[in-house]
């Protein structure tokens, strides 16, 4: 390309940030960023890989339906938790999988609102994840409870009993801000997706997928009255789904901080939990980009400047999230309360201590390896760690929980904890749900958004004010 | 009107309109003015029954007054016609029955032979709970832990429910006729084949009855055999009185009390009446800090709960308690054989004990516990006797045994004569002997002897498998019967229900080989006491039945001194062992007892005192010796479990295998403890195969202790099940220890051990609980000095409130359903060496501000204007916040279905006023609000307030300590809120603000200052 192109290093009109890749490859135009995309979608022929993982995480979503309906059926004593530890793999994987889902929202929405362009390429499977997470996270309030059929109480529905729910109660903020963030984000997901259901409709061959996409697309012409408000919901949406990313997890910490056991009764949580969601978020994204953009072949679209945006967010969340345990432990001995002070000591030398610096490992120390230059660019090293950095999150709030629980006020209650297989099976159940789901949508739906993706291209800045959100 | 059939004829409608004469005339169309025939077939069509009426105009008034009546008739007419069928109310029911409310009916439960007065609760017909009879002297409203869980025997699907011969089953008539062809034989020679082999009986009915059958075969034997009886005091008391005496004490009026190995608060004839007697001198209870505490001091070669509350304990080998004993004697100048004794390195212990005892001369006790060796038994007599305490504490009266025998005499002679072959006929009532009859006497193979063999029995059982005729044992709440209490004091028995199936008691059984065969036992009992009672028998009958006592059968005391010289009687003391062999030591287990409750689910899941374990026995072992034999345990990751190394103890040649231990602070040096009564292989669905067998190496020579065994580490570890794994407070001020000493200089010290925030330290109003509703504020306070951690209020509790047994491996998940819990916490820094361990029964505390009530997103725990946390279990979805929220942990999650549905008898057990919960509810103790509404109905219809008392939760109820109080603490003349007012008084875990309606009394210890290595 001459050295006129906008993506060129050396023009002036280079709306770049000093990077050192660009947002995307250079020789794209709008058709071959559309044929690019769409073209994964609906090529007749699916590459076997693709049916190889289907199968291994249907047959993984198979055990998580058993998994499930042998605990409807017995109860939650299959599972392993007691008294005093009431909570414990149920909880723990509630939390992980919605803060997972938090890098999605802000991906989509804050970065939109902050105009970042290099949030386009990632956004739409980003989100996609975000409502995946979050269709695995909400199974397990659901069906952790000891009668989950009863579970509609916690809704505020006029009723017969003449009772409401218990609104003191952050289990109810939790369903609140749970069901908004489900709403909200499959919302924002589908809206976006629109126009890019509209251009499947038009490239697809067979009569079916036709009809189907057609039908999703509802009715889109790409008219200039339905772009502009197109725009306008999109914005909506996204200034709907900002606060949600820090306020979904901020109630989800609420479960614990409003609680008095030590360890939990934290007023640091809210901001902690956020920061550790960002991070375990952008880890998953990481961890689904690197794999999808080789398999795909979409190193144009998602190139190495998301890598190490990544690479850098969760560096900067990571630093927040060790900053917490620090803090955790200062607060402990600082507040002189013998039980805070024997809960941070039990953490780094009782029982489970093995986890707690296990932990600090995965959490604190592996991510420092992302302040050098090298490391972020290569993408093994970034590959590696966003897994230490997922399992790490999991740790974490295995801590918070299970450790917190089981040697709190009362010595004679104190009691250990140990999960059984079942409490695997329904955690890697939910991980091939997971992953199933998103195999589905790499397959049948556009993986990048396409039109997006045509905005940032040369040919979109023509005109400086024009380029779209 | 039809649309389609307008026949309208006009001329018939002018003709009818001219017709008519003045006045109004109605018509609502043209076709009906018109009247046309095809409108008459038109209303005949569609109004059948009503043409007539229509066609001759009637006015709309009568045709409307037609509807109605006939609207009101169709209802009748619809019904088909019923023959009269007459039900007859309840118009006559039986006296005081009213449905759904309870009854009371005054029996006791034989325990050893030895009764102890019961009120059991009858609801609809059927006993669902079992209190004390508060009139009775022994229990005075308390009962032990196995009362309690006697109701579950009653109940147990597993006991025998036919007679059977040879494992068929047959009437009771053939039975009948079989034993009648024996007599037969046996009456031409005098009954030498015949023998009967019973339990320790003080029942004077049974007594008479087995009398006549011995006047009349005198040649036939009755022996009595029970491994856990108190022989050994009976021969001890023979040694120092010439004939068996049985002895009471008042432990009221001691001031000093030395227990020689005796475990008098935890179980024993009479342990009820002493407990409450020691724990009145354990506490106060107004504010006079002058308290007249008693001190108890304590040598023995376990750990029991008694050696718990000993101010001053010793922990020794077992055959260093008489030589212990007898230099304690010495000091009363009572001389021992030339021997006189060692005091080894306990000296200056001994020392102040002597002297502290002399300074309480008449106001002192020494007892002995039953397992120590007659010697020390008599050495105890000899010390109460040398300090004056006969006739003030100590009481001697006639033996309570009927025939009191040495049982251990009396079961090798049994085992002689039917190894010899002279034994036709063997009848054993009750008992299980081929289990637990002493292993060297090989009792299976001997029994096998007899031609025929005969068992009266509850359960089909090891001694039944052997037996040719089972006779199904009726339990004490189906049958009438009559027992002796510690003092003397006859009960009868009286059944609550009809027998649930074809069984019979012991007197049933024993008429059969009397002239009268076939009697009912009420017969039975009721003609005994018709020749006893001599005047106005009916009224006395009726009145020793209604008050579970009958009068005048108190035992006289007598003033029988020790005999000078029965010192002389006594062989060369025992050797002393060489030095650091491991001494092996018996004890029955605190669940099983000697195996009679191992079937037992309430008895299994009640954690035993101080070790917590369920479902398991094990072997008490000190943690010196644990290491010196390289014995180890761990806890588990499941959160109730404990992982522990087992050894093999052999003895005599005989071994049993896989013993678990338990390295228990406080076990005595060089002693390892079995606990009787486990590893039964017919004992039922839920006892069977459960734990080790230690009567495998019992023997008859040492029943008790033995030394010279040999215990090997196996290198297998067993998992036990306990609901208590840590017994350190952890600097948490859980339970407040204090000396008298201190507790005179700051009556408060236990109090402000910890900051109490003020009730009014809050942003938010504070609920006036003074002045709503009805007025009541309940409240609960708990002495942990009184508390001798018995649990017996535990099982209380469990049948009170329909509480299920969820089973070992539930339990080592930590999922035991108990509401209320007994802690255990050690003090000190020693472990070779610790203080207590202190109990303190934990219920639901009742918050004021309750972390559990806000955390609920469903409104399933909400708070009552009387202060009661109040658990909604049908609104209750189980997200276990509230338990999580928890501090005290007293909440209980169904993790699975743990109710058993199925099993009919237990549908007649269960309370009918509490609900059954099923899966996926949270429950927790709720201060028996059954109780309360109970009460509050009661008195709301008399028109008067609740009285002080009047509302006894069921722990409260059964607790021989009087340790746990309930009431309104709105009257400040409650009990509840005087004990409250003491200084010694203190929220569990104050700080946190909790506000609970649950307070703690401080433990009030009164150690001796001359004895300085011991707190």
């Amino acid at each position: 390309m001459s050295s006129e192109s906008p993506n060129s290093a050396h023009n002036p009109n280079f709306e770049s940030h000093h990077f050192t890749a660009p947002v995307i490859e250079a020789g794209h135009t709008y058709a071959t960023v559309t044929d690019r995309i769409s073209s994964i979608v609906l090529k007749r022929r699916t590459p076997i890989g693709w049916y190889i993982g289907f199968f291994i995480t249907f047959l993984v979503v198979q055990m998580l339906m058993m998994t499930v309906t042998y605990l409807v059926m017995k109860g939650i004593g299959i599972w392993g938790n007691n008294i005093p530890v009431g909570w414990a793999f149920d909880i723990i994987n509630f939390v992980w999988w919605i803060g997972i889902g938090h890098a999605g929202t802000l991906i989509s929405a804050i970065l939109l609102l902050l105009r970042q362009e290099w949030r386009t390429s990632i956004n739409r499977f980003a989100e996609a994840m975000t409502l995946f997470a979050v269709a695995c996270a909400g199974m397990f309030p659901a069906l952790h409870t000891g009668r989950p059929w009863l579970d509609y109480w916690l809704f505020p529905y006029p009723n017969a009993m003449g009772i409401w729910p218990q609104f003191r109660s952050p289990l109810m903020w939790d369903v609140f801000a749970v069901s908004t963030y489900a709403t909200v984000s499959a919302l924002f997901w589908f809206i976006g997706l629109i126009p890019d259901f509209a251009t499947l409709r038009d490239r697809a061959k067979s009569k079916p997928f036709k009809i189907i996409y057609g039908l999703v697309a509802m009715g889109w012409r790409g008219s200039a009255r339905h772009w502009h408000r197109f725009e306008n919901a999109y914005l909506l949406l996204a200034g709907l789904a900002t606060p949600l990313v820090l306020s979904v997890h901020t109630i989800v910490s609420f479960d614990f901080s409003i609680g008095i056991v030590p360890g939990w009764h934290a007023t640091i949580f809210p901001p902690y939990f956020v920061a550790g969601a960002i991070y375990a978020g952008f880890a998953m994204v990481l961890f689904l980009t690197i794999p999808l953009r080789k398999w795909y072949g979409l190193e144009d679209f998602i190139t190495m400047k998301h890598i190490t945006f990544m690479a850098k967010v969760m560096l900067a969340t990571g630093l927040i999230v060790f900053y917490g345990y620090i803090m955790e432990s200062f607060f402990g001995w600082y507040s002189g309360n013998g039980f805070e002070r024997f809960m941070i000591h039990d953490r780094q030398t009782g029982n489970y201590a093995f986890i707690y610096w296990i932990l600090i490992f995965c959490n604190g120390v592996s991510p420092q390896v992302l302040w050098f230059k090298r490391v972020r660019h290569s993408i093994p090293m970034v590959f590696i760690v966003s897994v230490i950095v997922s399992i790490g999150m999991w740790l974490e709030r295995f801590v918070i929980i299970v450790q917190s629980l089981h040697k709190d006020f009362v010595p004679s209650s104190w009691g250990n904890y140990a999960p059984t297989a079942w409490d695997f099976s329904m955690f890697f159940g939910t991980i091939g749900l997971f992953f199933m789901l998103l195999f589905l949508f790499v397959r049948f739906l556009p993986m990048i958004s396409i039109f997006e993706m045509r905005t940032i291209l040369p040919e979109a800045k023509i005109k400086e004010g024009a380029k779209a959100a | 009107m039809p649309s389609k059939d307008r026949h309208i004829n006009f001329a018939l409608m002018r003709d009818r309109i001219l017709s008519k004469g003045g006045g109004k005339q109605f018509w609502r169309s043209l076709e009906e003015l018109s009247d046309s025939p095809e409108f008459q077939e038109f209303v005949e069509r569609e109004y059948p029954q009503h043409a007539e009426e229509w066609d001759s105009a009637v006015e709309r008034r009568t045709f409307l007054k037609l509807m109605g009546a006939s609207l009101a008739l169709a209802g009748l007419s619809g019904c088909a016609y019923q023959p009269p069928e007459k039900i007859i109310p309840y118009v006559n029911n039986p006296e005081d029955a009213v449905p759904g409310k309870p009854l009371f009916y005054a029996t006791a439960m034989p325990f050893g032979g030895i009764a102890s007065g019961l009120l059991v609760r009858s609801s609809d017909g059927r006993p669902t709970k079992v209190e004390g009879n508060p009139d009775h002297p022994d229990s005075m409203g308390a009962t032990d832990r196995f009362a309690q869980g006697s109701l579950l025997d009653l109940y147990d699907p597993d006991r025998l429910t036919t007679v059977t011969f040879a494992g068929q089953s047959r009437p009771w008539t053939s039975f009948l006729g079989d034993m009648a062809t024996m007599l037969n034989t046996e009456r031409q020679r005098k009954g030498a084949g015949l023998r009967f082999l019973t339990e320790t009986i003080t029942s004077p009915t049974l007594a008479a009855q087995m009398k006549g059958i011995l006047t009349e075969l005198p040649s036939a034997k009755w022996h009595q055999y029970e491994p856990a009886s108190r022989n050994n005091a009976g021969v001890g008391s023979v040694f120092a009185f010439g004939q068996a005496t049985n002895t009471t004490y008042d432990f009221e009026k001691a001031d000093r009390i030395f227990s020689i190995g005796s475990d008098f608060l935890n179980c024993g004839p009479g342990s009820l009446r002493y407990t409450r007697g020691y724990a009145r001198r354990r506490r106060t209870e107004g504010d006079d800090p002058n308290v007249n505490m008693n001190r108890l001091y304590l040598v023995e070669d376990t750990f029991s709960i008694t050696g718990a509350k000993a101010d001053h304990r010793l922990g020794l080998k077992p055959s260093e308690m008489e030589p212990f004993a007898r230099a304690v004697a010495a000091a009363f100048g009572v001389k021992f054989g030339g021997a006189v004794g060692s005091a080894g390195a306990h000296g200056p212990w001994i020392a102040a004990l002597v002297k502290d005892l002399q300074s309480a001369r008449g106001k002192s006790i020494v007892i002995a516990g039953a397992e120590q060796p007659p010697a020390i038994h008599a050495l105890a007599h000899s010390m109460n006797d040398a300090l004056g305490n006969v006739g003030a504490t100590v009481f001697h009266s006639g033996a309570l045994e009927a025939n009191p025998q040495d049982q251990i005499a009396s079961i090798r002679d049994l085992v002689n004569d039917l190894n010899s072959g002279v034994v036709e006929t063997l009848v054993i009532v009750s008992g299980n002997p081929v289990y637990n009859a002493p292993a060297d006497l090989n009792f299976r193979d001997a029994m096998q002897k007899a031609r025929t063999r005969v068992h009266l029995t509850s359960h089909d059982n090891e001694t039944s498998e052997l037996c040719h005729w089972l006779v199904p044992e009726s339990h004490y709440l189906e049958s009438w019967g009559d027992a002796r209490a510690f003092d003397g004091t006859v009960t009868i028995i009286q059944p609550l229900i009809e027998p649930l199936y074809q069984s019979k008691s012991a007197y049933e059984l024993m008429a059969a080989f009397s002239q009268q065969v076939d009697r009912k036992g009420y017969d039975v009992i009721r003609d005994y006491w018709g020749s006893q009672i001599t005047s106005d028998f009916d009224a006395t009958w009726n009145k020793a039945v209604h008050d579970g006592i009958v009068p005048n059968t108190v035992y006289q005391t007598s003033t029988a001194a020790v005999k000078t010289d029965w010192s002389n009687q006594q062989t060369a003391p025992p050797q002393n062992p060489p030095a650091g062999g491991i001494e092996i030591n018996f004890r029955t287990d605190p669940s099983a007892y000697d195996g009679r409750f191992v079937n037992n689910g309430w008895l299994q899941e009640n954690p035993k005192p101080i070790t917590h374990i369920t479902w398991d026995n094990v072997a008490y072992v000190s943690p010196r010796t644990a290491r010196d034999l390289g014995l180890n345990q761990k806890e588990g990751w499941t959160g109730g479990n404990e992982k522990v190394d087992t050894i093999n103890v052999s003895y005599q040649n005989r071994t049993v295998g896989n013993v678990p231990v338990w390295i228990l602070p406080g076990q005595p040096d060089g002693v390892i403890t079995l606990h009787l009564g486990y590893g039964r292989t017919r004992a039922g669905r839920v006892g069977n195969g459960i734990g080790y067998n230690a009567y495998a190496i019992r023997t008859s020579d040492s029943p008790w202790a033995i030394q010279g065994a040999s215990v090997k580490a196996t290198g297998e570890m067993h998992e036990i099940a306990s609901t208590q794994l840590h017994f350190n407070m952890e600097n948490r001020h859980l339970v407040r220890i204090q000396s008298v000493d201190e507790y005179r200089k700051k009556p408060n010290e236990a109090a402000e051990l910890e900051p109490n925030p003020p009730r009014d330290e809050s942003f938010y109003p504070q609920y006036d609980y003074k002045n709503q509703g009805l007025g009541y504020a309940w409240g609960m306070a708990i002495d942990t000095s009184s508390c001798v951690g018995c649990n017996a209020c535990v099982v209380a509790c469990t049948s009170e409130n329909n509480i299920p047994v969820v089973g070992k491996e539930q339990v080592m998940r930590g999922r035991e359903m108990h509401w209320l819990r007994v802690d255990a916490y050690y003090g000190g820094k020693d472990e070779n060496k610790p203080e207590g361990p202190y109990f303190m029964p934990v219920p639901c505390m009742h918050c004021e501000n309750a972390p559990c009530e806000p955390v609920c997103p469903v409104h399933a725990t909400v708070h009552s204007a009387e202060g009661i946390n109040d658990m909604v279990y049908n609104r209750c979805v189980g997200t276990r916040y509230c338990s999580n929220n928890c501090p005290y942990k007293v909440r209980r999650f169904n993790f699975l279905l743990y109710q058993d549905w199925d099993t009919p008898t237990y549908k007649l057990m269960r309370n009918p006023e509490v609900t059954v919960r099923s899966r996926g509810v949270m429950e927790k103790c709720t201060y028996c609000i059954q109780r309360i509404q109970n009460a509050k109905i009661e008195s709301e219809r008399e028109g008067r307030a609740v009285r002080d008392g009047e509302i006894v939760t069921a722990c409260a109820a059964v607790c021989p300590a009087e340790a746990i109080v309930f009431g309104n603490i709105n009257d400040p003349n409650s009990r509840v809120s005087k004990l409250k007012n003491q200084g010694r008084n203190y929220p569990l875990l104050a700080d946190l603000n909790t506000r609970p309606r649950t307070t703690y009394l401080s433990v009030l210890r009164n150690p001796n200052p001359e004895i300085t290595e011991n707190a």
